[in-house]
C-alpha cells in the first residue's frame, strides 16, 4: 500500500467504517481494485472521481446493495464497528436496516409523505403504537428540514412533492430507522441550486448524528460539505485526506488536476 | 428552404388523413357487424303466441293432474276456429302451427294453478317458429308452395287466426331465460351464459393466483440460468399455441387419464386456465418489470426483504398492468369455443347449470350449435346470442378499465 495513502487513512475520529482490500467485479471486468479506505465516525466523507471510476460502486458495498445485481462480486473485507459486513452469518435484512441510503433520483414511494417517512419504522416493527409513530414521522420530517413544508400535506402522495422536497424526504425516510451510517449517492444532481443548498445545510446538520458518506460530482459541494474527501479515478482509490488538504495541497498531480478542473 | 418545410409539413398531414381513414374505416366495420347483428336478431326477441280458450269444465281434481289430456284440451280449442278442418292430416297440420311445448307448459300451468280445473279460461300458447316468421313477415308467398316451410293451406289458417285478434307478438321469455332446445321458439341462451359465468370463474380463480405467482418467482426469485430461459421461452410459446390444442390436452390429461365427468364447467374451466395462465403470466411479468428499479432499490435499501419488496411495493404498483392482462386473457377464454367443443361442452343441454360438474355449455358453443341448425328461426337466434357475449365481453373489458383506473399508481 502507498505510504502516504496510509498515513492519510488514519483518522482522529474513530473508524467506523474500515475497508481492506475491496475488489468488485461485474461479471468479469473488474470495477474496484484493492480500496482501501477508512470511514471516520460522525463526519462527512465525500467520494469524488470522474463518471465511472467506481465511487457509486464503492458506496453500494457497503450496505450490500450489490448483492442485487446478478453478475456483481465483492471481495476484501469491510468492516462495520469491528464487524465483518460480508460473513456469512451476516443478515443482509438487518445490515440495510441500520443504514440508511439516498439515491441520485429522488425516489419516494407512490404512497403519501407519511407513510414514506413511517415505512422503515414499521417495516421493523420498531413502533408500535400510533402516537409514537406519528413523534417519529414528525421528528424526522423535522430533522430532515421539510416538517414546516409538509406539515398540512401528510397524506398527499410523497410524489406529488417538488424535486427538492422529494429528496429531503427520502432523507427522513433514512434517518426514520435511526441508521448509525446515512449513503448519499449524488443526492443532488436532479436538484435545482436553491434545493441542492438546502440539502447540503442538512447534511451539516445530521453529520453530528449520523456518519455520512456523500458521493458527489460536484466539487464545491465536496468542499462545503465533508470534512474528508476521496479521489477514485478507474476504479483505484488515488488519494484521501482532510477535505481542505486535497483542494489545496493534494499529494497526487491526479487528484490537484481533477480538482481545479483540469481534467475528468 | 421554405421548399423543404411544405414538403415536410405535407407530408405530417398526409400521414394523418392516412390514421384518420383507417380508423374510419375499422370504425365503419365494426359498425356494419353489430348493425347487421342487430338487425338480423331482431325476429328472435318476440314471439307471436294465440291466446286459446282451455275449457276445463268437465275435468275435476280427481283426475290427477298428471293424466289430464291437456293435448286433447288444446286441440279441441285450437280446432274450434275451424269447423270445417275434419281430416287427420289437416288436423294434425293444423295443431302443428302452434309450439310442441304448449302441451307442457299448459300442464305445468294446471299443476302451478290447480284452481284453474273445472274453469273455462284463456291461455297464451306459443306458435311454432315457421307460423312465428310467417307473422313477422320473413316467409316469401310469391314462392313456389313447395319451395316454402309454409304451404297454401297453412298460411290461409295462420291469416283467419289472425283474424280472430287473438294473436299478439310478444317479448320472448324462453330466449332470456331458458336453455336449450330443439324448438327454437323455446330455446334461450340462458343456460349457456350461466354455463359460460361458471367455467370463467373456475378459471380465474385458477388461473389468477398461479400465474400471478409464477410471474413473482420467475420475475424476482428464480435463478437465471439455461432451465429458467427454457421455462420462459415455453411459456412464451404456449400463448401462440391455437386454443384447440388446450381442448386435445384437457381431453386427454382430465377427462382420459383423471377421470373427470365430460361436458362440465370444471373441466371446461381447467383448459381455459391452461390458455389463459400464458397471457397472465406475460402480463404479469412485464408490469413487474414496468415498476421502476429506483423503487425497489429504495425499499431494499431501508431494509426490506425480497418478499416484502414484492407484495409491499412491486405489486401494488403493478396491479393495473396485472388485471388488464388477466381480463383481457378471459375475455378471450370467455368467448373461446374450440376448445370446449373437444372437452364435451358442445352436448345438447336443456338444463340451466348450478355447479361446476352440472352438466353445460357455453355461449360461444351455443352459436356454433344455433349457426349449425338447419331452422330458419336459429338464425335471428345465433345473432341475438353473439350481441349478448359480445355485451358481456364489453362489460368484462369496461371491468378491466375501471380497476385499472382504480388502482393507478402516480408517479
Amino acid at each position: 500500500m502507498d505510504k502516504e495513502l496510509e498515513n492519510n487513512n488514519i483518522i482522529e475520529n474513530k473508524a467506523l467504517i474500515e475497508c481492506k482490500n475491496v475488489d468488485v467485479f461485474y461479471a468479469n471486468q473488474q470495477a474496484l481494485f484493492g480500496i482501501n479506505l477508512n470511514i471516520g465516525e460522525k463526519e462527512v466523507t465525500s467520494l469524488i472521481g470522474p463518471s465511472g471510476c467506481g465511487k457509486s460502486t464503492f458506496l453500494r458495498c457497503i450496505n450490500r446493495m450489490n448483492d442485487v445485481i446478478d453478475i456483481c462480486r465483492v471481495e476484501g473485507s469491510i468492516k462495520i464497528s469491528n464487524e465483518d459486513i460480508y460473513h456469512p452469518d451476516i443478515d443482509v435484512v438487518e445490515l440495510r436496516s441500520r443504514i440508511g441510503m439516498v439515491f441520485q433520483k429522488p425516489n419516494p414511494f407512490p404512497k403519501s409523505v407519511y407513510d414514506n417517512v413511517a415505512y422503515g419504522p414499521k417495516l421493523h416493527g420498531r413502533i408500535l403504537h400510533k402516537d409514537d409513530l406519528d413523534e417519529k414521522v414528525e421528528k424526522s420530517l423535522e430533522r430532515a428540514g421539510l416538517w414546516s413544508e409538509v406539515k398540512d400535506r401528510l397524506s398527499e402522495p410523497g410524489t406529488s412533492l417538488s424535486g427538492g422536497q422529494q429528496q429531503r424526504l427520502c432523507i427522513a425516510r433514512a434517518i426514520a430507522i435511526d441508521p448509525s451510517i446515512i449513503l448519499m449517492d449524488e443526492p443532488c444532481s436532479a436538484l435545482d441550486p436553491i434545493a441542492t443548498a438546502k440539502i447540503e445545510e442538512l447534511i451539516d446538520e445530521l453529520k453530528d448524528n449520523f456518519t455520512i458518506t456523500i458521493v458527489t460530482h460536484s466539487m464545491q459541494q465536496a468542499a462545503r460539505v465533508s470534512q474528508r474527501t476521496a479521489f477514485f479515478h478507474l476504479g483505484k482509490l488515488i488519494e484521501v485526506g482532510d477535505t481542505e488538504k486535497i483542494f489545496r495541497s493534494p499529494d497526487h498531480e491526479q487528484t490537484e488536476a481533477y480538482v481545479t478542473g483540469r481534467y475528468g | 428552404m421554405n421548399k423543404n418545410f411544405s414538403k415536410r409539413h405535407k407530408a405530417e398531414s398526409r400521414f394523418k388523413a392516412y390514421g384518420f381513414f383507417s380508423l374510419i374505416a375499422a370504425a365503419t366495420m365494426l359498425a356494419i357487424i353489430i348493425g347487421s347483428m342487430i338487425y338480423r336478431s331482431i325476429p328472435a326477441y318476440t314471439n307471436y303466441t294465440i291466446d286459446l280458450e282451455i275449457n276445463m269444465t268437465e275435468i275435476s281434481l280427481e283426475d290427477g293432474i298428471d293424466d289430464i289430456n291437456y293435448r286433447g284440451i288444446l286441440r279441441s280449442s285450437l280446432f274450434s276456429f275451424f269447423p270445417e278442418v275434419q281430416s287427420r292430416s289437416d288436423k294434425r297440420k293444423l295443431f302443428k302451427l302452434i309450439s310442441s311445448s304448449a302441451t307442457y307448459t299448459l300442464r305445468d300451468f294446471v299443476r302451478e294453478n290447480p284452481s284453474y280445473i273445472g274453469k273455462k279460461f284463456y291461455f297464451n300458447v306459443l306458435f311454432t317458429d315457421d307460423s312465428d316468421l310467417f307473422y313477422k313477415g320473413y316467409v316469401d308467398i310469391s314462392l313456389p308452395e313447395d319451395e316454402r316451410r309454409l304451404d297454401n293451406k297453412e298460411i290461409t289458417w295462420l291469416n283467419q287466426l289472425d283474424g280472430t285478434g287473438r294473436v299478439k307478438n310478444k317479448i320472448s321469455r324462453n330466449l332470456f331465460l331458458n336453455g336449450d332446445s330443439r324448438e327454437p321458439e323455446v330455446a334461450g341462451f340462458w343456460g349457456a351464459t350461466i354455463g359460460s359465468l361458471i367455467t370463467i370463474t373456475v378459471t380465474l380463480l385458477l388461473s389468477f393466483p398461479i400465474g400471478v405467482l409464477t410471474a413473482i418467482y420467475l420475475e424476482n426469485f428464480a435463478v437465471k440460468n439455461r432451465i429458467t430461459d427454457f421455462i420462459e421461452v415455453n411459456i412464451n410459446n404456449l400463448a401462440a399455441v391455437p386454443s384447440i390444442i388446450f381442448g386435445l390436452l384437457g381431453l386427454a390429461v382430465f377427462i382420459n387419464f383423471f377421470g373427470m365427468p365430460r361436458s362440465v364447467p370444471l373441466v371446461g374451466g381447467l383448459v381455459l386456465s391452461l390458455m389463459t395462465l400464458p397471457t397472465i403470466i406475460i402480463a404479469t411479468r412485464s408490469s413487474l418489470q414496468s415498476v421502476p428499479p429506483s423503487i425497489r432499490e429504495a425499499a431494499l435499501a431501508m431494509g426490506a426483504s425480497e418478499m416484502q419488496v414484492v407484495f409491499q411495493h412491486l405489486l401494488p404498483s403493478a396491479m393495473p398492468g396485472i388485471f388488464t392482462g388477466t381480463i383481457i386473457g378471459l375475455a378471450r377464454a370467455f368467448g373461446e369455443s374450440a376448445p370446449l367443443l373437444l372437452i364435451g361442452m358442445v352436448a345438447f343441454i336443456v338444463d340451466i347449470p348450478a355447479t361446476f360438474t352440472d352438466p353445460a355449455t357455453a355461449l360461444p358453443v351455443q352459436i356454433y350449435i344455433w349457426a349449425d341448425s338447419p331452422e330458419r328461426a336459429f338464425v335471428a337466434k345465433t345473432s341475438a346470442a353473439t350481441l349478448i357475449l359480445i355485451s358481456l365481453l364489453i362489460l368484462i373489458n369496461l371491468a378491466a378499465v375501471l380497476l385499472r383506473k382504480r388502482y393507478e399508481v402516480k408517479w
